[in-house]
């Protein structure tokens, strides 16, 4: 009898990359089936868009590093990555926006360093904040909610926009973008009004956070709460992010709620949601110690708020991942957790 | 009152399969006609035989003595004849041979005599501990550490809890249930036993509550004694002794101490049970129970097995094997080890042979790279990171690795067995302690080579400052002969000549006979090459050791590049 003798354990839990990334995956469908009906069939262009180069570009890579392709193509990353590029992108951003993203976020943010496990930042947030420094203009072309618009496009209409850049006839790009609200509680504070005047003029603020808006952040939220519950993500990054976030922001509201946005705005508008529970988890780029996940969230929650409250860009959550990602491997250095039966670590 | 109880840190739930051998009681394993009996099965120094080739033993007879403290010695299982004692293979990981003494049984089972101790209670604990390491009882949960040792109290540190360990948290095994539910009353007497040789103040026996009936049959034993029966919930791995003692006592026991230093014992229930029939009974180890289990044995069960029995004899007796076996493992599926041969006897430490099949085995996915999700820290026990020592293993960094405490590691296999990327971690930290060790080794061996060199130097130098002392001294002599003889000669001179041809001669033969040493040196050299003849076995062994890690290393290396996990 040819017997073999690996060495233990001889067993394997039932875990696979795939069902990780899979439940990553179904975890984002109900925020983009609220994204769809919230502001139109453009998302989901976006979503074929980056799923079609991601998986594109992850073949070619996969196949010049000369790794199995079929093994890799099928292990679910580059999806989860073409979805968080599509998730942040203007669902009516020309074609070659969510292409150029996600071809430079898998080719040079993910298979450059090594593929699937190498990357020091994540690919997603690298390729968003790419376009968003390359292309400002057709990155903050957003759209206005369907609620909010006077007029609205046909899928046809929509892909005409997407492909050929052209709107109907007599329409014009203002009747269908409007800003955001971070973007335009940005503008409203320059130019000096208070917090509840500027909301009190403009019609995109919704109950939580902004029309619309507020619900993707909601699905986001149970996906999220969902991932916690399958053990995919731990708590951590999420709860750190978010009471840092919110922590602040409830301070400098309470100091000067004319001149600062409450928690609740600051949690359920821009990307804080999908942040905290989708990307800032993202594990091969964050800290992996548990203490370390603390620090790694918090640090995202306040480098998110500074960026948002007195920097430059009205949202900052891609920012704060990348500049805490930086940090990592120097967070799990020094939380080493105590060894068992050792004084201290 | 219900015992408070602990939690250890991690640990996994994996699918138990420990019903499959338990539907039928505990069956006498056949008399096989030859015993193979290692001298090594235990932790320390191999047993040395006691007995020859062709001597007839009677069962229970010790055949080999303990050699040192750390050892333990070797019983007939049965009556019969010594019919060799040579090398044959062993159940040990490295699949190597080891010195075994083959008995020749006749049948007659014909028992030496037993010296039971049956008022143990007024012995001296030690006359105790000395009859329990003579009947050869070692940890029989699988570690394997002579009994006797984890008997013997420091002085100073009184024993506070003697925990006896019928956790058996390993998916498949099943031989300490069976043995809780059939011989509750032997491990409760061995329980008594240990703790009268210990003096401890409370002993606990943990069960698993996945063991209802276990815990039924010992609680029913134990009814009127002072002995507490603790059901513990299910997780692995919570029998590893510290686990356990955390569980238990809340105690959480230092790295480097044993756990007798914060005052607590654990002994497996089958080693309680040996005690008791070592002293009680006056019957040395000489046979245990073990299941047989898996996908590809067609009955699952326990036998109680005479030690030295072949696992194919056991294999047979359960119906055979499929056809479609992958691995038999030596233990259970988290920390067994795969068998290279069949024919491997049973020892004191096999307490499972599990068979399993390519289906039940197949990992679900290929070797992925590390994600770092940090499942495996999350399942660690230890609260190591397990994907910082992979990394460190896999860079060959292994001061790093000792940095992120790898020692450690109690090799539970829950990192693996989480681990999405199917990475077989273990294997990575078990690659790196031997490398470490092997190190270690070297680095010893090179300072005793500087402190040969330097003692060599010392003692050329001083010769040969001795050296140029005689010569001066001599060369002062010769001076003053030379002189002496110049006078002498001057003086024969005068008195006519003399032959000069006597001393020619004399030189002659000097350099015959040194051509001939040095030939005569030449041929021996020849013959022998000095360092590969005459080697003593433990060189040998160290020799194949160093062979068996090499080629482990070029395997691993291989693996590492043929995987699909290659850094760019």
């Amino acid at each position: 009898m040819h017997l073999l003798t690996p060495s233990s354990p001889h067993f394997h839990g039932p875990d696979t990359v795939t069902k990780v990334m899979m439940r990553v995956v179904y975890a984002l469908i109900p925020a983009f089936i609220a994204y769809t009906l919230l502001f139109g069939p453009g998302v989901i262009i976006n979503v074929l868009l980056t799923c079609i180069t991601a998986l594109s570009c992850e073949a070619l890579m996969l196949k010049m590093r000369g790794r199995p392709v079929a093994t890799f193509l099928s292990d679910g990353s580059a999806l989860v990555t073409a979805l968080l590029i599509a998730i942040a992108l203007p669902p009516l951003a020309p074609w070659w926006i969510p292409v150029i993203g996600t071809a430079f976020g898998i080719i040079f943010a993910k298979h450059i360093f090594g593929g699937l496990g190498y990357n020091p930042f994540n690919p997603a947030m690298v390729s968003y904040v790419m376009l968003l420094i390359s292309f400002p203009l057709e990155m903050t072309a957003w759209p206005a909610p369907l609620e909010l618009r006077e007029e609205l496009l046909t899928l046809g209409q929509t892909l005409g926009l997407v492909f050929s850049g052209t709107l109907p006839h007599a329409m014009q790009m203002d009747a269908i973008t409007m800003a955001t609200p971070l973007d335009s509680l940005k503008t409203q504070l320059g130019l000096g009004q208070g917090v509840s005047e500027a909301v009190a003029a403009h019609p995109i603020y919704g109950m939580l956070g902004g029309v619309g808006w507020e619900w993707i952040n909601v699905a986001l939220l149970a996906g999220g709460l969902w991932l916690i519950f399958k053990n995919v993500i731990s708590w951590h990054v999420p709860v750190a992010m978010l009471a840092t976030l919110g922590g602040l922001a409830l301070v400098f509201n309470i100091i000067d709620p004319e001149r600062y946005a409450s928690p609740l705005f600051h949690i359920f508008t821009g990307g804080a949601i999908l942040g905290a529970f989708f990307i800032a988890t993202d594990p091969v780029s964050g800290a992996t110690t548990l203490k370390g996940r603390l620090i790694f969230g918090a640090g995202v929650g306040l480098i998110t708020y500074i960026i948002r409250t007195w920097g430059g860009y009205p949202d900052a959550v891609a920012y704060a991942v990348l500049l805490m990602n930086m940090t990592a491997p120097t967070i799990d250095y020094y939380t080493r957790p105590r060894v068992f039966g050792h004084e201290k670590a | 009152m219900i015992r408070q109880l602990f939690k250890f840190k991690g640990g996994i739930h994996p699918p138990m399969h420990k019903k499959e051998s338990t539907h039928i009681p505990i069956q006498q394993a056949d008399l096989p006609n030859t015993l193979t009996l290692p001298l090594h099965q235990h932790i320390g120094e191999s047993a040395e035989p006691l007995v020859g080739v062709g001597d007839r033993v009677l069962k229970g007879q010790k055949i080999a003595k303990a050699n040192g403290y750390v050892s333990a010695p070797v019983h007939a299982p049965s009556s019969g004849t010594v019919v060799a004692i040579e090398e044959r293979p062993i159940p040990h990981p490295s699949g190597l041979d080891d010195l075994c003494i083959i008995l020749e049984t006749d049948g007659q089972e014909e028992w030496a005599e037993k010296n039971p101790l049956p008022d143990y209670k007024t012995l001296d604990a030690s006359k105790l501990r000395n009859a329990i390491r003579s009947a050869g009882i070692v940890g029989l949960g699988g570690a394997g550490f002579p009994t006797a040792i984890k008997l013997n109290p420091t002085a100073g540190k009184p024993v506070d809890t003697l925990i006896v360990n019928g956790v058996e948290c390993e998916p498949y095994i099943s031989c300490d249930d069976m043995l809780m539910r059939e011989r509750a009353d032997q491990i409760l007497a061995g329980a008594k036993i240990m703790c009268h040789a210990l003096q401890a103040k409370t002993c606990v026996i943990a069960i698993e509550d996945n063991k209802p009936e276990a815990i039924e049959a010992m609680r029913a034993a134990a009814t009127g004694c002072d002995i507490e029966i603790v059901p513990v919930p299910t997780r692995y791995p919570q029998g590893g002794e510290k686990q356990l003692i955390q569980v238990i006592t809340g105690k959480e026991c230092p790295s480097d101490d044993l756990p007798i230093q914060i005052g607590v014992v654990v002994h497996n229930i089958g080693t309680a049970a040996a005690v008791h029939r070592a002293i009680e009974l006056g019957e040395p180890l000489i046979s245990r129970v073990v299941t047989v289990t898996g996908d590809g044995i067609a009955q699952r069960q326990n036998y109680e097995v005479l030690l030295g029995t072949s696992v194919n004899t056991l294999l047979d007796q359960s119906g055979g094997t499929t056809n479609n076996v992958e691995r038999i493992i030596m233990g259970g599926p988290m920390m067994g080890f795969a068998l290279r041969f069949e024919n491997v006897p049973i020892v004191k430490t096999s307490n499972c042979i599990l068979v399993t099949t390519k289906e039940n085995i197949d990992p679900p996915s290929h070797v992925m790279p590390c994600i770092r999700c940090g499942a495996c820290a999350d399942a660690c026990p230890v609260s190591l990171l397990p994907q910082q020592l992979y990394w460190f293993s896999k860079a060959k960094e292994f001061e790093r690795a000792q940095d992120h405490n790898l020692f450690d590691c109690i090799e539970c296999g829950c990192c693996a067995y989480v681990c999405p990327s199917n990475i077989p971690l273990v294997h990575y930290y078990r690659y790196s302690k031997t490398e470490i060790w092997s190190q270690e080794r070297d680095k010893e061996k090179a300072e005793q080579a500087k402190m040969r060199h330097d003692n060599r130097q010392a003692r050329l130098d001083r010769e040969k400052a001795e050296k140029a002392a005689r010569a001066a001294k001599k060369r002062a002599a010769l001076k003053a002969a030379e002189e002496k003889k110049k006078a002498e000669a001057a003086k024969q001179a005068e008195a006519g000549e003399t032959s000069s041809a006597d001393t020619s001669t004399t030189k002659q033969d000097e350099i015959q006979a040194a051509i001939a040493r040095a030939k005569a040196k030449k041929a021996q050299s020849k013959a022998a090459p000095k360092n590969t003849v005459e080697l003593t076995e433990a060189q040998k062994k160290q020799i194949s050791e160093a062979k068996e890690r090499r080629k482990k290393i070029d395997e691993l290396a291989n693996a590492g590049t043929t995987d699909t996990d290659k850094a760019p």
